[in-house]
């Protein structure tokens, strides 16, 4: 865990509380992008929604696909949940949406520092790198941690109308992720695609 | 100055015929309107003109599969996108391929500017070559070598259209012989 860094004496959360604080919040058919593992596994068992997309693979690109959906649709709020092992992934793809700068996308990091999911090994960067100062040195200034529950929502507030990118840090406790998503790509797929209004059910 | 080389400044200079107008025309007429990339020197006036048309939002991304899941999620949302890369890009695409788009029938469009072969001068160039075709193939994935100027539009339009309709990737190889290739020059 990230305790020996300058992270403003954040309070250790719950991914799935968080997450299910975040879904509760959204009222506009926001879309959200969930990253593999438990990532996803707490945004399922948070409520499905069919603005919903769960990832299967593919570790590091909850951003990049959440990005991808922002550029088509800029006039919805699109959020993506992903983990701090899976993030150190692909560090690039912060400046690729730094100097894009879709004021759509709102990207959340739970940061526990450790890759939970395979036996809660820590990552390399666990209690050395600061994740916001690395977004904020890519190019993402609205990059803050949450300090506790009630900030984390206020933070989401303010990214709901933000003219720019943002980003949230939240420092989560080792908890396994609440559920399992049924692991059905062609369906989620669909079901995410109807749910952006891109198609209609057959 | 190489035999290829003076091909590819004669294919530059014929404007809309040349290899890269006929992909920027083909992109227009599918609306593929989203292109980012991981440059390379074949592909550096495709770049230069997807990024002088308003029509196309074209940028740089640090890795191929970064670019892959944006245009995934681009389509997904109702924005048709494409990715350029080079061979050696491709050669870390395996686990995306593998876990995002061909599973959740996503009809990628990939642009591989083909180095390794016909003139290769880097050793390792000419052996990751040889790995793109096995991991296409081992993923049953569409794949086309584009080596005729007179056959491009042909495949690179019926391979895009195809792509959508049957929600499935397509790899489009872009040949030495049809841009040149890049040349020992120093």
């Amino acid at each position: 865990m990230t305790k020996n860094m300058n992270t403003r004496n954040t309070k250790v959360m719950n991914r799935f509380d968080v997450t299910s604080r975040l879904i509760a919040r959204l009222k506009h058919e926001e879309a959200v992008i969930g990253g593999i593992g438990n990532t996803n596994f707490d945004l399922w068992a948070a409520g499905h929604r069919p603005q919903n997309f769960y990832m299967l693979g593919s570790m590091g690109l909850a951003f990049p696909i959440a990005l991808g959906v922002a550029l088509a649709q800029p006039d919805r709020r699109v959020f993506a949940l992903e983990g701090d092992g899976s993030l150190l992934m692909q560090l690039g793809a912060l400046s690729t949406i730094a100097a894009l700068k879709p004021k759509n996308l709102i990207m959340i990091v739970m940061d526990n520092g450790i890759y939970q999911i395979t036996g809660a090994q820590p990552t390399p960067a666990a209690g050395i790198a600061d994740i916001v100062a690395i977004a904020a040195g890519s190019g993402l200034a609205n990059s803050a941690w949450a300090a506790d529950e009630e900030d984390f929502e206020r933070l989401v507030e303010q990214g709901m109308s933000a003219s720019a990118p943002s980003l949230i840090a939240v420092r989560i406790d080792d908890k396994p992720g609440v559920g399992t998503t049924r692991r059905d790509p062609v369906q989620i797929r669909e079901r995410f695609m109807h749910g952006l209004g891109v198609r209609e059910p057959l | 100055m190489a035999i290829a080389e003076q091909h590819s400044q004669a294919t530059e200079a014929s404007g809309d015929r040349s290899w890269h107008g006929i992909v920027l025309q083909t992109l227009k007429r599918n609306e593929i309107s989203l292109v980012p990339y991981v440059p390379d020197r074949v592909l550096t006036p495709l770049i230069k003109n997807l990024h002088a048309d308003p029509f196309f939002t074209t940028f740089a991304t640090a890795r191929e599969e970064e670019a892959v899941g944006i245009v995934s999620g681009a389509w997904m949302g109702g924005r048709r996108g494409a990715v350029l890369m080079q061979t050696s890009g491709f050669a870390t695409l395996a686990n995306v391929l593998a876990s995002l788009a061909v599973p959740y029938q996503i009809p990628l469009i990939m642009f591989v500017s083909e180095r390794g072969t016909l003139g290769e001068f880097n050793y390792g160039q000419s052996l990751v070559c040889r790995t793109m075709r096995p991991v296409l193939d081992s993923l049953a994935l569409e794949h086309h070598t584009i080596t005729r100027l007179d056959e491009l539009e042909f495949i690179a339009d019926r391979s895009i259209k195809q792509a959508v309709t049957t929600q499935a990737p397509v790899a489009l190889i872009l040949n030495p012989l049809l841009t040149g290739g890049k040349v020992f020059d120093k």
